[in-house]
């Protein structure tokens, strides 16, 4: 626990993404097992203890120091968790020795509602003010230190050595404390069985094709980009799950098509809403905004699920029936894929077409005529390209249609003017300076305020309170978590800006809650669009 | 009884002893101040005389460039003002030169400590416990969270931290008066001899606390040194310098603070700090609690910083006392 604590500890005094992923890596290298996979688990909130609520820590609070001492003391520190860990009483001398992280997982996890006040005060006894903080932070369930899975990851596949492709894959289907996942990185074992596992396989994604660059059609081939999320079927040992983009399971959200394949598969396509409202074609795919009413739901109401009905439009197939199909040609994948579509329900499954055309220019003409608001812009594949993991070089283009567009990562947040006083609506948001995976970090590139609706105001407003990580004054900074699709005029070089450049009237597009944040675009792609 | 206390009436500009038309720590210019210390946010300039320990008016001259109206009061001494007060001089333990101020009038005793605290310190002698009827203290760091650790083992968390990264520097932000003066001196007790270097806009008060015979050891000057010469070393700056374009120079500098804010890690993050070092020169809950007690006044007149919560411990334990609302106090860097 004290290992933990003071990784926690340097954490939460650490800015730099590349000095957390050396510190949690450090971590994973020199912590026995059990311990380093629950601490990866707390890292990143996957653990649960609902007999410890803040209200815990609270009563417990109260009945040790006077109320009025308590809350002036928790108001200026701001942090119920670190307030309580300065506060409580030293422990008596001949307390036990400190709780490894197993021992105290194991501790927390019998705790009942009416146990934790005598069993909860026991374990603080045995930690100093550093080891409470984490602690309390482990208990509720509330580190808020900025640890995405997804750098957990990337920080486990830096302290083994292996490829974080692995990892991910791996990583789902696992609980804590990830036994299989050590044993194969760190003890030299054969990798978890995956076979049988209802498992997310990382998505390969595009480059954006540059202004300018021209792709041989007898290599290449077109399909339509579309404007829904991009999402990952599996059907396996029984079950179907949908994955995000992030490899979040959105099935809960999506139960129409996770009924609807039944066959063992995995599959990747483009999640959309059925219907011609808001610019779509006729019985073909709505606009995002549809989709959106969709998005985020753990429930779905009978009438959602009638009003904006929800289906896959198939890009690839990974896996079919047991066998593997990511070494083979595109082009033999998708014959696979087009016999394979035959047999699952039209009315949730069509094929993205081929978009044919006699030569580059004329695919140019129309990625510009293509009137759909579903279309995002064309996507363009090597025939022979197979499916790897994430972004490769000269494999997959995307050809957006509107050029200046760009995800960013919401950095801060401040609170907004005139009726808008209460909601954070101001927004900062940043790029990264290089790859994300090898430490490189956001910067600013520029800020907006959005919320066009009450909901999405809420949305966002909601999102920042609970994603905080810092607080200066009336700004918050956020975890970082967030990707918002930025609309811009024009971006000029600036040398006041530590970004280097400055955007004319950015302004948020849309939301991006499929996204992960590393996937946002970097700096480059921002300069590349400087044109003076 | 208190009632009785008519001749000393806090007002917002200081603390003012009405028959001998003086003022303590006054936070605008007045005909006779008395000055419990060098911090600025307590001794002024543009005062007609100024009664201070030898210490502070040296301090005061090094920031105001002139000594006119000064008049020295050594600790122990008794100082005759008008309107038959006397003042006399003791050890406050904040920093060089520091003191509270007893004032005597007619068999009433009144102490105003200035800042203070509780710790050894090898650069001041140590707080004195005087008893007094009403007793002016600080709270700065007057709430139940702030409990500083013993000195030793924030040395030993910033000379482990310089061990362990021999390519890099650790970058101690501390107040320019006072505290970085203390850091050096409790990092040659810890055993470390190495020359410490210096921002700019610190050496001249290191100079005087050596004059006063407060050893410093070697130290020099970062702009006289080469970043390779920086490498394993430890440099001194004011918080101001911290984040600023001036330690760019510095080779990966581990940023570090040395403030008894320290203590919350909001505050340390605020900062940029990476390596949080709890250090104050003032009093911490325990030592202001504990202060109280010991001086057992009837009662206490609370200053200067989170006065509410030592109020509230006042009344938890029946101790008569009363928040004042004095201007122009800030929270030092400390
Ligand atoms: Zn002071
Ligand atoms: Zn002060």
């Amino acid at each position: 626990m004290e290992e933990f604590a003071a990784l926690v500890d340097a954490l939460v005094y650490t800015t730099s993404r590349n000095a957390k992923l050396a510190l949690i890596a450090d971590y994973l290298r020199r912590t026995p097992d059990p311990d380093r996979g629950w601490a990866l688990a707390a890292l990143t909130e996957a653990l649960d203890f609902p007999a410890v609520k803040a209200g815990t820590i609270r009563a417990l609070m109260h009945e040790r120091i006077d109320p009025v001492l308590w809350t002036l003391s928790r108001d200026f520190v701001g942090d119920t968790a670190e307030t309580a860990s300065l506060l409580w009483p030293d422990p008596p001398r001949e307390a036990e020795p400190p709780p490894s992280l197993g021992e105290t997982i194991a501790l927390l996890r019998r705790m009942t509602r009416v146990s934790v006040m005598t069993d909860l005060p026991r374990l603080f006894d045995r930690l100093d003010s550093t080891g409470r903080y984490a602690l309390i932070k482990l208990a509720t369930g509330a580190m808020r230190i900025g640890i995405s899975a997804r750098l957990a990851k990337v920080a486990f596949a830096q302290a083994f050595a292996v490829p974080v492709e692995d990892v991910e894959e791996y990583w789902h289907g696992i609980d804590a404390p990830y036994q299989p996942l050590f044993d194969w990185a760190a003890h030299g074992r054969p990798p978890p069985d995956t076979e049988n596992l209802p498992l997310f396989r990382p998505f390969m994604l595009a480059h954006p094709l540059e202004d300018g660059e021209e792709l041989d059609l007898d290599d290449y081939v077109a399909e339509w980009k579309w404007d829904g999320i991009r999402v990952q079927l599996v059907h396996a040992g029984g079950e179907t799950r949908v994955f995000s983009r992030s490899g979040d399971d959105i099935s809960a959200t999506f139960p129409e098509i996770a009924a609807a394949l039944d066959i063992p598969a995995v599959l990747d396509g483009e999640l959309l809403v059925r219907g011609s409202h808001q610019g779509g074609e006729a019985g073909g795919a709505a606009s995002f905004n549809a989709l959106q009413q969709r998005l985020g739901r753990k429930t779905v109401s009978k009438k959602m699920l009638a009003d904006y009905p929800a289906f896959v439009r198939l890009y690839d197939a990974l896996i079919v029936e047991g066998e593997d199909l990511r070494a083979l040609p595109w082009a033999e994948r998708r014959a696979r894929l087009e016999v394979f579509a035959n047999r699952l329900p039209q009315e949730r499954f069509d094929l993205s077409a081929v978009v044919e055309a006699a030569d580059f220019a004329a695919l140019g003409t129309i990625r510009d005529s293509a009137r759909d608001e579903a279309i995002e812009g064309l996507m363009l594949k090597r025939r022979d390209s197979p499916y790897v993991a994430g972004r490769k070089t000269g494999l997959w283009y995307k050809w957006k249609r509107d050029p200046l567009l760009i995800d960013c990562v919401l950095m801060y947040a401040q609170r907004g003017s005139g009726k808008r006083s209460s909601f954070y609506s101001d927004y900062t948001f940043g790029c990264w300076d290089g790859d994300p995976d090898q430490g490189a970090e956001l910067l600013p590139v520029g800020k907006a305020y959005f919320g066009f609706t009450d909901e999405e105001l809420k949305f966002l407003d909601r999102y920042v309170r609970t994603h905080t990580v810092n607080r200066f004054g009336p700004v918050r900074e956020t975890d970082r978590s967030l990707v918002f699709e930025v609309a811009f005029d024009s971006v000029h070089a600036s040398k006041r800006h530590k970004s280097g450049v400055a955007m004319r009237f950015p302004r948020i597009s849309r939301i991006r809650i499929d996204k992960p944040a590393h996937e946002a675009d970097r700096l480059d792609t921002l300069k590349a669009l400087i044109r003076d | 009884m208190i009632a009785d206390f008519g001749w000393i009436r806090p007002e917002p500009h200081g603390i003012h002893i009405l028959p001998a038309d003086s003022w303590i720590d006054p936070s605008r210019p007045v005909d006779r101040a008395l000055v419990t210390h060098g911090h600025a946010d307590h001794a002024r300039g543009g005062h007609g005389t100024t009664v201070a320990t030898p210490e502070t008016l040296a301090i005061m001259k090094l920031r105001y460039f002139t000594d006119e109206g000064a008049t020295p009061a050594s600790y122990g001494e008794t100082i005759a003002l008008k309107g038959g007060v006397s003042a006399t001089f003791i050890p406050a333990g904040h920093v060089l030169g520091s003191a509270q101020i007893l004032l005597e009038r007619a068999g009433e005793r009144v102490i105003v400590t200035g800042d203070y605290k509780r710790r050894p310190d090898p650069t001041c002698p140590p707080f004195e416990v005087t008893p007094c009827d009403i007793f002016v203290t600080e709270a700065t760091f007057g709430l139940p969270v702030f409990v500083h650790p013993p000195i030793e083992e924030e040395m030993a968390k910033l000379l482990q931290r310089l061990a362990d990264n021999p390519e890099r520097c650790v970058l101690v932000g501390a107040y320019a008066l006072g505290k970085a003066q203390r850091v050096i001196a409790e990092l040659r007790r810890a055993g470390h001899v190495a020359p410490i270097w210096l921002h700019g806009a610190m050496e001249r008060m290191c100079r005087l606390y050596e004059e006063f015979g407060i050893g410093l050891g070697e130290l020099r000057l970062v702009s006289d040194a080469r970043k390779e010469d920086l490498r394993g070393g430890i440099v001194i700056c004011p918080p101001s310098a911290l984040n600023d374009r001036w330690s760019r120079r510095l080779p990966d500098p581990i940023t570090a603070m040395a403030s008894g804010w320290m203590r919350v890690r909001q505050r340390a993050r605020q900062r940029n700090v990476e390596l949080p070092l709890v250090i104050s020169d003032h009093a911490d809950w325990h030592e202001l609690t504990r202060t109280i007690e010991e001086v057992n006044p009837a009662e206490s007149w609370i200053t200067h910083g989170r006065e509410e919560a030592l109020l509230r411990w006042c009344e938890l334990n029946q101790r008569r006392a009363r928040a004042l609302a004095l201007v122009g106090y800030e929270d030092e860097d400390d």
